[in-house]
């Protein structure tokens, strides 16, 4: 019989806390945040799972998980964790390194809305909600999804042809390039 | 009273009605605001779910401008905008390294000290339920109404902190106010799905067959909702929300200054009412013709 653990690297959760600033290390496994999680239906590891499993170093089990892309980072166990813990920060911090190690993503549908909705915002300062659903549409290839909705969406004029630009549209590119570098520094 | 106001991306398209109606009551009500000059995109989530630096930055550059235009306090009608001007102040704030970092990303200095706040909170806060409910010419006797706050208003407590995190009052106050009723329902804060709308669609119709479902066994005829996802979340997607429950009627999703707008005596044209996919017609013609009025009027 092996009793051997699996996991035994600590690097991952020290890498945690420090891009989240939240002591993931703290958490005793009382399960409150998968308790009161919205989306734990939909999840394959609920949060209070993937809290263990980054005390394990379970990066792979972790960074491959759909769970990290179902939050909706509503921030209710945030709230109730009783150890103060930012569990929807440790989600982030989690999102983030899946997509920083370039592998493939469980959950690419998200990934190619937040580039979409982060692309209009650095070409026009502001959202553009046509141009960022066409640019998610071409790179999450979930092409068909809510466009029998479009007529509506033009009817109630919450669809507008031609993006609203910011005059500061410059400044933010630039701070989108400033922000980049600061993240590659941490 | 005069604040800055941040509309913010939303406002801009899917819930031009929100702006609308935020500006009309605003005006009823004495709420002078002035929009930030070339405000950018606050970042929402995508932007903390990608890129942390960018997350507190781009409220920053909002929050610098307001201070350059000669504000000490913002105003927000959209719940995420709210939350992420919130967390990059409390940011900044409470740690040097994040300040100096959004000063070096921005290249101007701040020390989140511009205060920022919703509309909810300055109507409860600043003006008062009571003050609200003076100006009421035609109020809603007998409408039961479900107050949805969602997360981003209420949570974290540390950062938002402007009613209680797990049962908030200050709408259903405000629906008092009104000349309404607000029904006891369990749940206020729970979250719609937000931005998991259109990646995550399945997950946003099951969350919302939830709040409607028990909005209607709570006995409400409408919900207020003072968020632009949730509005559209509710209302755009309720048919799709609704499927497989054969028993529920179609349930008007409203935004909080729509209703006070109407029982200031503003018509449904100028609230933007046209833009909901459930109509409010039901709920406007349930308004008391106010004192003086010849009636006929809906």
């Amino acid at each position: 019989m092996n009793d051997t653990l699996q996991w035994t690297d600590a690097s991952l959760v020290r890498e945690v806390e420090r891009r989240s600033g939240t002591p993931a290390s703290a958490c005793f496994q009382c399960h409150k945040c998968s308790s009161g999680c919205p989306v734990a239906p939909d999840m394959d590891l609920m949060s209070s799972q993937i809290m263990r499993l980054v005390h394990l170093g379970a990066k792979d089990e972790i960074l491959e998980s759909e769970a990290i892309w179902a939050c909706a980072s509503c921030e209710a166990c945030s709230t109730r964790c009783p150890m103060g813990i930012d569990v929807a920060a440790v989600m982030d911090a989690l999102r983030m390194m899946a997509v920083e190690r370039k592998a493939e993503v469980a959950d690419a549908r998200a990934t190619s809305f937040n580039k979409a909705f982060l692309t209009s915002v650095r070409w026009h300062g502001r959202v553009f909600e046509l141009g960022m659903m066409t640019l998610y549409k071409l790179t999450s290839r979930d092409l068909f999804a809510d466009m029998d909705k479009v007529p509506r969406m033009l009817a109630k004029r919450k669809l507008a042809f031609l993006p609203h630009f910011s005059k500061s549209a410059k400044l933010v590119r630039k701070v989108f390039q400033r922000a980049q570098e600061e993240e590659k520094k941490r | 009273m005069k604040y800055a106001f941040f509309p913010g991306c939303s406002l801009e398209s899917t819930a031009w009605d929100f702006d609308k109606s935020t500006r009309a009551m605003c005006q009823a009500l004495g709420i002078e605001i002035v929009d930030i000059p070339d405000w950018v995109c606050c970042g929402s989530t995508p932007a903390h779910s990608s890129n942390a630096s960018l997350a507190v930055a781009l409220p920053v550059v909002n929050l610098q401008k307001a201070k350059a235009a000669g504000f000490s306090e913002v105003l927000t009608a959209c719940a995420s905008c709210y939350a992420r001007l919130r967390t990059a102040n409390h940011k900044v704030q409470h740690s040097p390294q994040e300040r100096d970092r959004a000063e070096r990303i921005t290249e101007a200095a701040y020390d989140g000290g511009v205060k920022v706040r919703h509309i909810l909170d300055v109507l409860f806060n600043d003006l008062g339920a009571q003050e609200v409910a003076k100006r009421i010419t035609n109020p809603f006797p007998g409408l039961r109404v479900a107050s949805y706050y969602g997360c981003l208003l209420s949570r974290p407590p540390e950062v938002v902190a402007f009613d209680d995190p797990e049962h908030p009052t200050c709408m259903d106050e405000l629906v008092k106010a009104a000349g309404a009723e607000p029904v006891d329902w369990p749940y206020k804060t729970e979250c719609c799905g937000a931005s998991l709308s259109i990646s995550k669609t399945e997950t946003v119709n099951r969350l919302g067959n939830r709040l409607l479902t028990m909005a209607h066994r709570a006995g409400a005829e409408c919900i207020v909702v003072a968020c632009p996802l949730c509005q559209l979340n509710l209302d755009f997607r309720q048919a799709e929300a609704k499927k497989g429950q054969g028993n529920l009627p179609d349930i008007p999703v409203i935004y909080i200054t729509q209703l006070l707008g109407l029982a200031l005596g503003l018509e449904p044209g100028a609230l933007g009412l046209e833009a909901l996919t459930i109509s409010a017609a039901p709920l406007s013609a349930r308004r008391a013709v106010a004192a003086g009025q010849t009636g006929g009027r809906s």
